[in-house]
């Protein structure tokens, strides 16, 4: 006798407000312990797009309608033509970028805090730190990157832009975390600290990490909310690489996962069938700022 | 179910919209009485009656008494429905900690009579206007509690949003910061703030739209300061034992709280 397999939920799409682009790739400067989808210096599974890949999604998503952009990677500042892209897109809508800071030096800095000037729409800098001491990143992001990060931050903040510090949970949250991280970012001068708090993706090196996803965390017919279409970041946006569109950023080494070359062959219901979809739904993942 | 209102018999000269009275009855006599003075002969409010302020039972009097055409914001269908929480749509747990001091607050003070007529409003008002189709919404036109900020909303996405809509004029509230903008394509959208409290910009007055219909086939629209009795409300939320973050707003035009939805160009613009 077989047991039959409870379907996964099917999420309604009900239209485009979110397109992320994988602008480096897998391509990293660092190589995060706790990283999804495993980016490095030479992990090449996602090459970098070129700036027509990015430029020709930019464009069909904005004939979809869609409100605002996201760069990440891997390290999107290794882009050979990064600032022409931000220039590009700033001219068209809101974008938020997801960095580890290191290669924001002070004429970088500058330099976006120019073309964040000079565009209608917002410039978001997300800096990932995973921890309010060296002795907490450091481990999990390699050996001197806290003080690296620490400094691409006061950089930025010299330059009058004020990034979001986006910390994945590795180490256990406590009533002392989000003053510490405060502090810190006030110390850096930053005067309105800004902090997003991720739970991790049980995939990539997080498996080896901490550990990958129970059988039981998996979602089936039922389990979503309602209107959680509208906080799933699947719900109402779409992610770009150089090898094709996904539902969403977490999803890009799950093979089944690809959804076409182009995005008008993604704007449509999809099933909640992998077990990243786990963190989203139950741990509250939210990719967006 | 929206509320597919024709349009008026005849049509008015001159409107007032605003939104976002958050318990604020201080300003919302205010912001009647300047309307009256301006020549509105017709008011819109586009929802969000409660939240920070105090004694939400003030406001619907003068909302009834004064002819105002009310909509359903998020807030409004909470409470109206006897909701657990606002659906404001913050993301942010230190939003919504401040969220959930004021809906408690509210849901506890508001009397069910009020309750049920929150309940009942419209979600959205249709109107020709010299020509023009007219669509308000609390939020956009798509959800109620969608955020439309101007560093946010580029030029593409309100386009697409007003065609989808079959709307030339949209007028929206929902993130208490006032904007207008003319699209290319004539269209245009006006986000007319918030009454309920500050705009975040260190002034203690609040803002509404007026709508000018006296040329044809023109919408001219204004931004109306509103100053009201700020001292007063302060003393009467004190007295209600609100969070002395919220009287600090209304004393200064500074937001304290709910800050973290806002994008990095409004964010940058408030002292907190």
């Amino acid at each position: 006798m077989t047991t039959l397999q409870p379907a996964p939920p099917t999420l309604a799409f009900p239209y485009l407000e979110t397109l992320w682009l994988q602008v480096t790739g897998t391509l990293c400067n660092l190589t995060c312990k706790h990283c999804f989808i495993t980016c490095g210096p030479n992990n090449r599974s996602h090459p970098v797009m070129t700036s027509e890949q990015v430029i020709e999604a930019v464009e069909e998503a904005m004939g979809a309608g869609v409100r605002e952009f996201y760069f990440t990677g891997g390290e999107p500042f290794l882009h050979p033509e990064i600032e022409q892209l931000i220039a590009f897109v700033l001219e068209r809508g809101p974008l938020s970028i997801l960095t580890n800071g290191l290669l924001i030096d002070e004429a970088r800095a500058n330099r976006l805090a120019k073309l964040a000037a000079a565009s209608p729409y917002s410039l978001d800098l997300r800096i990932s730190l995973d921890g309010y001491t060296a002795e907490q990143n450091d481990p999990v992001r390699g050996r001197g990157t806290f003080d690296q990060i620490i400094a691409a931050v006061t950089r930025c903040a010299a330059a009058g832009i004020y990034p979001i510090l986006t910390v994945t949970e590795v180490v256990p949250s406590t009533e002392a975390t989000l003053p510490a991280f405060q502090a810190l970012l006030t110390r850096a001068g930053i005067p309105r600290p800004r902090l997003k708090f991720l739970p991790p993706v049980r995939l990539g090196r997080e498996t080896f990490r901490d550990r990958g996803y129970h059988r039981e965390e998996t979602l089936v017919e039922g389990d979503l909310l309602a209107d959680e279409v509208f906080s799933l970041a699947c719900g109402t946006g779409r992610m770009m690489t150089a090898k094709g569109l996904y539902p969403c950023p977490i999803l890009i080494e799950e093979k089944e996962a690809r959804m076409g070359d182009r995005l008008s062959e993604g704007l449509h219901p999809i099933q909640l069938r992998h077990q990243a979809c786990y963190s989203c739904h139950a741990e509250g993942l939210r990719c967006r700022t | 179910m929206p509320n597919l209102t024709s349009t008026t018999a005849t049509a008015p000269q001159r409107i007032l919209v605003f939104g976002g009275i958050y318990n604020n009855h201080q300003s919302l006599r205010a912001t009647i009485a300047e309307g009256r003075r301006w020549g509105a002969e017709e008011i819109y409010c586009l929802g969000d009656m409660g939240g920070f302020g105090p004694s939400p039972d003030k406001v619907f009097p003068l909302l009834q008494e004064a002819g105002v055409n009310c909509m359903q914001g998020n807030y409004d269908h909470s409470v109206g429905n006897r909701l657990e929480d606002c659906a404001c749509g913050y993301t942010d747990p230190r939003d919504n900690y401040f969220a959930r001091i004021s809906y408690d607050y509210t849901l506890t003070q508001t009397s069910d009579a009020n309750k049920d007529w929150l309940r009942d409003l419209p979600t959205e008002f249709r109107r020709i206007w010299n020509g023009r189709r007219v669509l308000m919404a609390h939020g956009s036109p798509r959800r109620t509690n969608e955020f439309l900020w101007a560093s946010t909303s580029p030029d593409h996405f309100l386009d697409h949003l007003l065609r989808d809509a079959d709307a030339d004029l949209l007028l929206v509230t929902h993130t208490g910061i006032p904007w207008s903008r003319t699209l290319a394509s004539g269209r245009v959208v006006i986000n007319v703030g918030a009454i309920g409290r500050p705009a975040n910009d260190g002034n203690t007055h609040v803002w509404a739209v007026g709508i000018d219909l006296t040329t044809p086939d023109r919408l001219q629209h204004t931004f109306l300061p509103i100053a009201y009795d700020h001292l007063a409300l302060a003393d009467e939320m004190r007295e209600e034992s609100l969070p002395e973050e919220f009287v600090t707003t209304i004393l200064t035009g500074w937001w304290t709280t709910c800050l973290e939805i806002l994008p990095a160009k409004e964010r940058a613009l408030g002292r907190f």
